[in-house]
């Protein structure tokens, strides 16, 4: 293509120092001026100097650094009609192309247009947001040092340009969010723009105009994490075996268990059976991390009460109505492990709130008080007060509502309190330890816990029957109270009455911050998470001992469940066997850690070695009990 | 200041029934959004409100989703730049090409070259640049200047204001209102808007007055304003 430089007036390497930057600006106004009277050559010129951006001699280079720096003083002459083809193509550039000097140039042209005249902003704006993104070639360059040095010259003058835009034009922050959010890449995007688009954001929140724009771009990204989470649900549901049970009660961390062992099965297909399922997890792996690091810098500056109030409206507005988020609200978690004492609190104190509160309709109080159980137990950064003020509340609660009302069992009527109750009873087996932590808890909460499990709603019986079962276990060990009448579960995983306090929305096997299957995710949380096995009751050996006529028939109800049940995982066992044979080394080691059940394990691993069957099931499945198939 | 005006208005508001349960924070959080954005109804940009519920009683509308409308009573000041008025402003950026300046904290403006009349010169002083006029020496204009400008043009979109410094009465403001009384010869002929008695006691009428004279800044006709 040929193409001719323009060439300015006598001018070669060493004879530049001759000119002025006056008069090389005014040299670029005369060829601008020159298109309104129809003489277009030195305007083409300059266009074509715009244009010409791929593999630059020096001097060519030095030529195109001159140019932008002229425009940048002449930008009064530009006329967004006759000189639309040198704006478009200036609008096009991308900075990632070049090296400092030109991007210096480049943004300090875009500055001056975006000043001088309304009509520029949004455009310069949005050239602005175009250049998160590297163009697609240098996608893969990213991770290499040349890419990141690249990356952090970029993004430097791209921020630095908005702060210094905003500095005169006080009302461009607002047009910028608009543009930001609208620029946002899509989920389906393949290549991995978003990470380094959200990265952006983030950096933008911190930024210099951060308290302008700060909080409305955290909410827009807490919504693409879940869009994403919700992608990952539904492919798994329309794609998997809807008995293999999705969301999965997991309760053990086999830490003990030393050889990769072979994840649980439903979740195993969750994350595989798709691969766009996949890959999305990927995504929304990155883009916690992302929001991990990002909450870690807050901390540092101090920021993080301002911030989490935003996370924490985020999360009332869009995770908590979100259908059975899945790992979008480890963000919460993990802020409130920056910040134990104030966002710990706040946290649970909003879900306790929304909880009780009347006028919230029921799923939500539903939800948020699983949220609240789930986090209560899962919270290894918790101090054993703040816990048991927690349980008070909802014992307190609990009792006020079984003393107003004076009905008998009846899941769907009383679904809030069920929940409510099933919390409480959850939360204890998880913590049973604070009775010791915190002496005058007993006396407190006892008395009170007691009388709303024996009342006439009988709770025991509609809540979840695993997490009833072993909670009895523990109440019996820990000599709390006995329980008169024997609760015979047969085993089951669930129970109707539990389906029907739960649910079409299954709220009853609703546990939210179970492990977090996605693995760069979960090597943050890990440290701060409460697996099963660690709080896991060590009355096995009580167990064996008693002999009790209580004792030996819970004992016969325990093997029975376990051998329904053993059956039932075998089967599955069996079924996949093959793929997960072949797919292991995809996963991670500590992902399958995550999911296992002692059973499957035993047999696959340690031919014939019987695992103590944990007492509460490392699996409940929805729909897999007897009842439902 | 020109273009300043406060205004009375009768307002109809209608809200979505999922409001109802906190009804002024929902008139608040409506007229929030419609602040620093130019609106076509009010003529203006709205910079500040305050706003009144006149009936607690409020008419439902049928329709699919039965929005109610509530009627109000709001105070609202509203900006709005006509060509020919003279504004003010604080020099945020000063080049050879260019003075920008930002108006009331928010509205950012532009004055060209060209549109500097030609007893400014550009100079640098002590790597500071900086308009000086050649006829008096102490009218400066630089960095942190508060300068009365007349107006071009107005974007109403980003709220972008095209100035001139040509006429007379326009520069520093601390040299101009020094200066103006000592002037007897003060030509207003070249301004096109109407007349403005800088001296005596008549109040101004459009409500537009320096800024030092906020006593003076009458109320505006009573508009009637429906949304």
């Amino acid at each position: 293509m040929g193409l001719e430089l323009p060439k300015y007036p006598e001018m070669e390497e060493d004879q530049v120092f001759n000119f002025t930057d006056s008069e090389i600006v005014s040299h670029v106004k005369q060829a601008l001026a020159s298109v309104l009277s129809g003489d277009n050559n030195s305007y083409n010129q300059l266009v074509g100097v715009m244009h010409h951006s791929k593999h630059l001699a020096p001097d060519e280079v030095a030529l195109l650094e001159t140019t932008l720096k002229a425009l940048a003083g002449a930008v009064s002459s530009i006329d967004i009609t006759y000189h639309d083809s040198l704006l478009s193509a200036i609008f096009c550039m991308s900075m990632w192309n070049y090296g400092p000097h030109v991007a210096d140039a480049l943004a300090e042209l875009i500055v001056s247009l975006a000043i001088s005249n309304g009509k520029y902003l949004d455009l310069c704006l949005g050239m602005l947001v175009s250049n998160f993104t590297p163009p697609p070639y240098f996608l893969d360059k990213l991770k290499m040092p040349h890419g990141l040095e690249r990356k952090g010259q970029v993004l430097s003058r791209v921020h630095a340009a908005f702060k210094k835009i905003a500095d005169y034009v006080p009302l461009a922050p607002l047009r910028l969010l608009t543009i930001v959010l609208q620029g946002m890449p899509t989920i389906y995007h393949k290549d991995r723009a978003i990470v380094i688009y959200v990265e952006n954001m983030l950096k933008l929140e911190s930024g210099e105009i951060g308290e302008l724009v700060g909080s409305t771009i955290l909410m827009a990204v807490v919504d693409r994490l879940i869009e994403l989470d919700v992608e990952i649900g539904w492919d798994a549901i329309l794609q998997d075996d809807f008995s293999k049970g999705i969301f999965e009660m997991e309760l053990e961390d086999v830490d003990d268990i030393e050889e990769s062992a072979e994840p649980d099965v439903g979740e195993f297909r969750l994350s595989r059976k798709s691969l766009a399922g996949n890959s999305i997890a990927e995504l929304l792996d990155n883009l916690l991390v992302l929001t991990f690091e990002h909450l870690e810098s807050c901390e540092r500056e101090g920021r993080l009460a301002k911030v989490f109030e935003t996370l924490l409206q985020s999360f009332q507005v869009t995770v908590l109505s979100a259908y059975k988020s899945k790992f979008a609200q480890f963000v919460m978690f993990y802020a409130c492990a920056l910040d134990p004492e104030n966002c710990g609190m706040r946290f649970a104190t909003m879900l306790a709130d929304l909880f009780v509160q009347d006028s919230q309709p029921q799923p939500t109080r539903m939800s948020a008080v699983s949220y609240l159980a789930s986090y209560l137990s899962r919270a290894k950064f918790l101090a054993a007060s703040s816990i048991s003020s927690m349980l008070k509340r909802l014992v307190d609660w609990c009792l006020e509502y079984c003393e107003a009302h004076d009905g008998d069992i009846n899941p769907n009527a009383h679904r809030v309190f069920y929940s409510g109750c099933q919390a409480i009873m959850y939360v204890l087996c998880f913590r049973m330890k604070v009775f010791v932590d915190v002496p005058r808890l007993k006396s407190e909460l006892l008395i009170p816990l007691e009388q709303v499990l024996k009342h006439k709603l009988n709770p025991l019986k509609v809540c979840l029957p695993s997490v009833v079962e072993e909670f009895l276990r523990q109440a019996k060990a820990a000599s709390l109270f006995t329980v008169c009448k024997t609760f015979i579960f047969d085993g089951l995983l669930e129970s109707e009455l539990s389906r029907a306090f739960g649910g079409l929305e299954r709220l009853d096997t609703f546990f939210p911050f179970d492990p977090c299957l996605l693995k760069k995710c979960d090597s943050f949380i890990r440290p701060m998470f409460v697996f099963w096995s660690m709080v896991k009751p060590t009355h096995d050996d009580a167990f064996d001992d008693d002999d009790d006529d209580d004792g030996s028939s819970d004992d016969y109800l325990v093997q029975d469940f376990v051998n329904e049940n053993e059956d039932i995982m075998n089967d599955e066992f069996g079924k996949s066997f093959d793929e997960q044979g072949v797919d292991m080394d995809d996963f991670d080691y500590a992902l399958k850690k995550m999911s296992i059940t002692p059973k499957a394990t035993s047999n696959y691993k340690f031919g014939g070695r019987f695992q103590e069957p944990a007492r509460m099931p490392s699996r409940i499945r929805p729909s897999t009990s007897p009842e439902s198939l | 200041m020109e273009g300043l005006s406060v205004a009375d208005a009768n307002l109809v508001m209608y809200l979505h029934p999922s409001k109802s349960r906190n009804v002024s924070q929902s008139i608040l959080r409506e007229l929030g959004s419609l602040l620093f954005k130019f609106n076509e109804t009010f003529d203006g940009v709205l910079l500040a409100y305050d706003v009144n519920i006149l009936d607690k009683q409020a008419k439902i509308l049928s329709g699919v989703h039965p929005y109610f409308g509530l009627r109000l009573k709001a105070n609202l000041l509203l900006f709005s730049p006509k060509p020919d008025m003279l504004l003010e402003g604080k020099v945020v950026k000063l080049s050879q090409e260019s003075i920008h300046v930002i108006v009331l904290g928010f509205s950012s403006a532009i004055i060209t070259a060209e549109n500097i009349r030609g007893e400014f010169k550009y100079r640098t002083k002590d790597t500071e640049e900086l308009f000086a006029s050649k006829s008096h020496k102490r009218h400066v204009i630089k960095v942190g200047t508060m300068i009365r400008f007349l107006v071009k043009s107005f974007d109403e979109e980003i709220l972008h204001i095209i100035g001139s410094l040509i006429s007379a009465h326009t520069g520093s403001i601390r040299w101009l209102d020094r200066h103006l009384e000592e002037d007897s010869e003060f030509d207003r002929s070249s301004m096109k808007s109407r007349d403005r008695e800088w001296l005596g006691d008549k109040t101004v009428d459009e409500g537009a007055t320096p800024m030092s004279y906020d006593n003076h800044i009458k109320m505006s006709k009573k508009r009637r304003i429906t949304e």
